[in-house]
């Protein structure tokens, strides 16, 4: 590790808190219906789709329109991608997608998860990629955001019915977050050299042969803008954001890395804001902010140490540079992969797969712990939300009364939910990973044996039901058994998570929020963080540790003994 | 207050029965509602199925076994826990059990003509029965006195053995069922059916028999029942995981592995800390007739304290002579001394002690004195001596007597005093004034102190008083209470109640006449003097059987110490499983990859002792926190903050680190004895 390293880290958080201070507040406007300026097209659109945004919607009426909309996108979404082949801007002639590689795009990027089984260049067409692909990028981006708008209303005040109308809820994020912040990232990033092109390919002569090679275009920029804003990860290009034209130099490098954590960072500010208790966000800021912080700083630290193999052979004595982008250098490149699956993104500047074991294990443990790191919009929001809920349970019975939290009792109900919640994910993982393992086609799936492979499919199943999306590589994910498989546990991680979420939201709505006494449990300062911190990764992540030490853990150890695989 | 016996910790008796109880209480249907410790038996019965299956085929599974005994141990160690709770409940419901009536009761045939009546067993008493008690009989069960006065020992009850009297109408019209009747007769109408009268439900209470879930112990079950299915799955995966890896795990190790990861600590001790915290409420003599009440005294925001009594001792007593102008205040102390010779009521005594106290002045009655006694026609008393004539009484009395009119001094002193919610008292030396007596009702010594420490735990008081506002205002400043209601009646009192509710709060208060059975019904802890009407006694959820109304305050404490001590040894069984962790996971994984034992950090001897050690750790701690569940974790009234950090240290992070310690103890033990080293 370097100093200048660790101050690359430093410049990230710092640039990510500078934008997220006043994007919370601009967000909790959005949530308040305060922020106006497309008023005329806002209401337009209400008017176009026959949407009251006046009407009031309780949890399950929330919960029912955010599955229809998704089951209808689904739907569609499906539809392009069997049908691209005679759908319009197809260039190429990319044929239509099978049955089941369908299937899990579509559940892929209707939860947010942009978990690719397909190689962009050549399975999927460009129109399929804009109005299929990039349209999910801010529908599902949205309806996460839009579903922690609607628990965040839940501790607004008492006896609440409603949590909001999900309706308006995504217009607004659409028209006043996503659209236009994606914008102006994406103009900052054609203006870095990003491409933003129709065409499908441009042709260069190599400079050594003089040979014709056709490279790849399209429009890149907005796509990239949003992939990280909306922590989607789908890159345009199979090399994600190590590939040049998606990600071309290191401010770019800088600017998506911080594109991708700043909503997960400024949601919870937006919430202090929306409870009128600013400190009260901030401290689940602080509590995502060190979890991330930790893990950059511990991959960061395992690949520079690097591979004992190497240094013994003396082939690489500066830290472990493969599966980097070596345009940006370790503390960059490691920084964003954390980052990426600390956000449930998903997108990749180096390969996981090449990491050091416990470098690798960093972005592998931050999926598992429930995303909350910051998340997924929103997403990591609601999640972190759980397990503050679970840690003011388990503490908060030690002042003395029936815990609250922001003045809403947790009683029976909402632990009996939010245990469902964490259950489902538990299930999903290490249920979907270990029954892989005992499958001929899951072992044929796996590129390396041992505890690497293992590695391989804990990864995939973490990422597909974190709805992260990111790959650890080395693994073959288009077959039957993970087509479908991992397309259940993102339809299930992301939606059998989101509705006992709603539900808790709902029950704690109608619930009197007590004004705070000094017997009242506190929930800002240092140490209710290290207490969320601590029950996140007790409660989140210790369930997966034996899995974890049969996987990284023991290919560390083995490696530092010399033996690899 | 004479509390019932206390019961040592260690009580012999108690133990050699709960010894007994636990092996009983191992029936898998008893043990149903409790699914940590339910998932534990099942287990325990599997491994021990499969150890003897491979004794069967000529094996000698050893470790198996062992295994098995120790889990079986965890499961009888937590049963045991519960049944030494019981068992301290039964040794009180003993004491009561014998006050119960058996004898016949006089059931009159043509109430309420009480010459005619038949013997019945009180057991076959019902609701609506009428029954005559007499000098020397036990009431045979609880009811209402609807004819006579008595005087009647409750000591059955409550300890306290001088007679209280019981009358018809009135605050003083319940009684209790196993009671005696001193002197005189009683008509009482029965309120309770055998079987179901107050001492029954009290035996039932503390002896846990009607013990339901609380809502705070289903929320903390679910829990601990998510908990348990998350480490399930985490276990069964392991073994798939371990198969891919060409690691086949063996069902003793999968076992322990289980068994330490779910939270048997809590789950061994949840309900021995409910029934405990019972036991707690009944050494103070009050009796809850649910754990949903205890519960919710721990929750309460708000406490409605009677002013009389409860804030205040309730009697006046003088805390001021102040003379008119142009007389000394010695001359005036010595008139108040001598006109109050007479006066034998409190108020009376209290200036004969003031004097003594601040101006150091005593005196017998003179020889030949006449004493005016105080009379409440009068209200006034006094002494005539050698023509000298004392008087002192309620200020227009003296000065309807008087004919002059008082200087303005006096009458602002007067008004000073009334404004200050005291009375004043006019006092005279043939025929003229010299001043006036201060009777104050005093605060309590402390209770200010008191009514702070509640509002370092967040709840505020409010002196409930029939006085004027203006009076009650000065009482509620010099007391420090937060809030008061004057002139309170029934109605004011529950539409306050109503109030603080609708604004979220939990509201506690104490009461015990008939008018305030509705506001004892409406808050969420109302406690009922025992020397209160039944009608109060049915509509509150505790009884104080001392009837001391400031206790209304441990109460509370109670009830927060029971939600403490649940929450420190949850957070303390969960904070434990990261030692386990670091004891199993290597020891499990070694034989496949050596290289794992540098994650062997307690450097346990070998991968059977190291197992062992944790599943005997995890058996051993439940029985070692069978005191603290039972006495509960010591509480301090400290705001919430503090008591966090405080609790969070010891079981948040002594849970962390004392398992560590206390699992390398026994590995060392297991390698003296060479066991599995």
């Amino acid at each position: 590790m370097t100093l200048s390293g660790l101050a690359y880290i430093g410049l990230l958080f710092a640039v990510v808190l500078g934008l997220a201070l006043p994007l919370g507040r601009y967000m909790a406007a959005i949530f308040e219906g305060r922020v106006r300026w497309l008023a005329p097209l806002e209401g337009g659109l209400y008017r176009l789709c026959g949407i009251d945004p006046a009407r009031q919607m309780g949890w399950q009426a929330y919960a029912v329109a955010l599955l229809l909309l998704s089951l209808v996108h689904f739907v569609l979404l499906y539809a392009i991608l069997r049908l691209q082949y005679y759908l319009p801007l197809n260039p190429a002639h990319i044929p239509g997608m099978s049955p089941r590689l369908a299937f899990n795009t579509a559940a892929s990027f209707v939860t947010n998860t942009n978990w690719q089984a397909y190689t962009p260049e050549s399975q999927i067409s460009l129109g399929a990629q804009s109005y299929g692909l990039a349209v999910h990028m801010f529908l599902s981006a949205a309806a996460g955001i839009a579903a922690a708008a609607a628990v965040m209303r839940a501790f607004t005040g008492s006896h609440l019915t409603s949590l909001g109308n999900v309706y308006t809820d995504l217009t607004r994020i659409t028209l006043y977050l996503l659209v236009p912040v994606a914008l102006v990232a994406a103009i900052l990033l054609v203006a870095a050299g990003v491409p933003q092109s129709f065409a499908a390919s441009v042709t260069v002569h190599l400079v050594q042969t003089g040979a014709a090679q056709p490279i790849a275009l399209g429009p890149v920029a907005l796509q990239e803008a949003i992939k990280e804003l909306g922590t989607n990860g789908g890159g345009f290009f199979n090399a994600n954001s190590a590939h040049p034209f998606e990600n071309p130099t290191a401010l770019t490098n800088l600017l998506e890395n911080a594109l991708l954590l700043v909503i997960g960072f400024a949601l919870p500010l937006s919430f202090g804001h929306m409870v009128k208790a600013p400190a009260q966000g901030r401290a689940l800021m602080l509590s995502m902010a060190v979890l991330l912080a930790a893990g950059c700083v511990a991959s960061y630290a395992a690949e520079a140490a690097g591979n004992p193999l190497h240094i013994a052979a003396g082939v690489a004595p500066q830290g472990n540079w493969e599966g980097k982008e070596m345009r940006f250098g370790i503390p960059a490149s490691t920084t964003f992969n954390v980052s990426a699956t600390g956000t449930s993104t998903g997108a990749v500047d180096g390969f996981t797969d090449s990491y050091t074991p416990l470098g690798g294990l960093v972005p592998l443990f931050l999926m598992q712990l429930g995303e909350v790191t910051p998340g997924g919009v929103g997403s990591g929001f609601y999640t972190i939300i759980v397990f503050a809920l679970l840690a003011v349970f388990v503490a908060g019975l030690m002042v003395g009364r029936t815990p609250e939290y922001l003045g809403k009792k947790v009683q029976a109900r909402e632990i009996k939910l939010a245990m469902l919640a964490v259950l489902i994910l538990t299930l999903l993982i290490l249920g979907g990973a270990g029954l892989s393992l005992l499958t001929a086609s899951g072992l044929a799936s796996l590129a390396n044996a041992g505890p690497h492979g293992l590695s391989e499919m804990l990864y995939a199943w973490s990422s597909a039901t974190e709805n992260n999306g990111s790959a650890m590589a080395g693994l073959s994910a288009d077959t039957p058994l993970l087509d479908y498989g991992l397309g259940i546990a993102m339809l299930l991680g992301r939606f059998a998570f989101m509705v006992p979420v709603l539900a808790i939201a709902g029950s704690l709505a109608a619930k009197p929020r007590l004004p705070a006494s000094s017997g009242t449990f506190p929930t800002t300062g240092p140490l209710f963080v290290g207490l969320l911190v601590g029950v996140i990764i007790i409660l989140g992540g210790l369930q997966f540790m034996p899995a974890d030490t049969l996987g990284p853990l023991a290919e560390h150890f083995l490696l530092q003994a010399g033996k690899t695989f | 207050m004479s509390a019932p016996e206390t019961i040592s910790l260690f009580d012999g008796a108690i133990l050699r029965r709960a010894a007994l109880d636990a092996v009983l209480k191992l029936s898998p249907a008893s043990l149903a509602r409790n699914p940590v410790i339910f998932v534990t038996e099942t287990v325990a019965a599997l491994v021990t199925l499969v150890a003897a299956g491979e004794a069967y085929g000529g094996a000698r599974p050893w470790f198996g076994f062992t295994i098995a005994a120790w889990l079986w141990l965890t499961v009888l160690f937590a049963t045991f826990a519960e049944a030494v709770a019981e068992g301290r409940g039964r040794a009180r419901a003993e004491s009561l059990r014998r006050a119960r009536a058996e004898a016949n009761a006089k059931l009159l045939i043509a109430p309420p003509d009480r010459s005619l009546h038949r013997l019945v067993p009180a057991t076959e008493l019902r609701r609506d029965d009428v029954v005559l008690v007499e000098a020397g009989d036990l009431i045979p069960s609880d009811g209402e006195v609807i004819e006579g006065v008595a005087s009647v020992n409750e000591s059955a009850v409550t300890g306290e053995s001088a007679p209280v009297v019981r009358e018809a109408g009135g605050d003083r019209s319940a009684v209790t069922g196993g009671t005696l009747v001193v002197s005189d007769w009683l008509i009482v109408r029965i309120t309770a059916d055998a079987g179901a009268t107050f001492i029954d439900r009290m035996i039932a209470l503390v002896e846990g028999a009607s013990r339901r879930k609380t809502p705070n112990e289903i929320a903390l079950d679910i829990l601990l029942a998510g908990l348990t299915l998350i480490f399930l799955i985490a276990v069964v995966t392991l073994a798939a995981f371990g198969r891919y890896s060409g690691l086949l795990f063996s069902i003793p190790v999968l076992a322990a592995l289980l068994v330490c990861l779910i939270p048997t600590t809590i789950g061994g001790l949840l309900s021995a800390i409910g029934i405990a915290g019972m036991d707690r409420l009944v050494r103070f003599n009050v009796v809850a007739t649910s754990g949903r009440a205890v519960e919710a005294a721990g929750d309460v925001d708000a406490l409605l304290l009677d002013k009389t009594g409860t804030i205040t001792f309730g009697n006046r007593m003088a805390s001021g002579f102040y003379p008119v102008p142009g007389v000394s205040e010695a001359n005036l102390a010595e008139a108040c001394l001598l006109s109050s010779l007479g006066d034998d009521t409190p108020e009376g005594r209290s200036i004969l002690a003031f004097a003594r106290d601040r101006h150091g002045l005593t005196r017998q009655p003179p020889e030949g004195a006449e004493m005016i006694k105080f009379s409440a026609n009068t209200r006034t008393s006094g002494l005539d001596f050698n023509g000298q004539s004392y008087r002192k009484g309620a200020v227009d009395s003296v000065l309807a007597g008087l004919g002059a009119e008082p200087p303005d001094a006096f009458t602002a002193e007067v008004e000073r005093i009334a404004r200050a919610g005291s009375t004043p008292l006019a006092v005279t030396h043939n025929g003229h004034l010299l001043g006036l007596i201060e009777l104050k009702d005093i605060v309590k010594p402390g209770i200010k102190s008191r009514f702070e420490a509640l509002r370092k735990l967040g709840i505020r008081t409010i002196m409930v008083t029939g006085d004027n506002r203006i009076t009650a205002a000065a009482i509620a400043a010099e007391a420090g209470v937060d809030d008061f209601i004057a002139e309170a009646t029934p109605q004011n009192k529950l539409d306050y109640i109503r109030k603080v509710q609708a604004e979220g709060r939990m509201v506690a208060m104490c009461g015990d006449g008939t008018n305030d059975a509705p506001a004892l019904a409406q808050a969420d802890v109302g406690v009922a003097m025992q020397t209160g009407t039944q009608a109060a006694r049915e509509a509150g959820n505790m009884v104080d059987l001392d009837s001391d109304p400031t206790k209304l305050i441990e109460i509370v404490e109670i009830g927060k110490q029971l939600l403490i001590t649940r929450g420190a040894l949850t957070t303390f069984s969960i904070a434990n499983d990261i030692s386990k962790y670091f004891a199993i996971l290597p020891a499990i994984f070694v034989p496949l990859y050596p290289q794992l034992a540098a994650l062997n950090i307690m450097g346990l001897k070998t991968p059977e002792s190291a197992i062992l050690s944790a599943v005997i750790f995890n058996a051993l701690i439940i029985v070692a926190l069978v005191p603290l569940a039972l006495k509960g974790v010591a509480f301090r009234a400290i705001g919430a903050a503090q008591l966090l950090k405080r609790n969070l240290l010891i079981y948040g992070l002594g849970g962390i680190i004392a398992p560590f310690a206390g699992i390398k103890l026994i590995d060392m033990g297991l390698g003296l004895f060479h066991i599995f080293s």
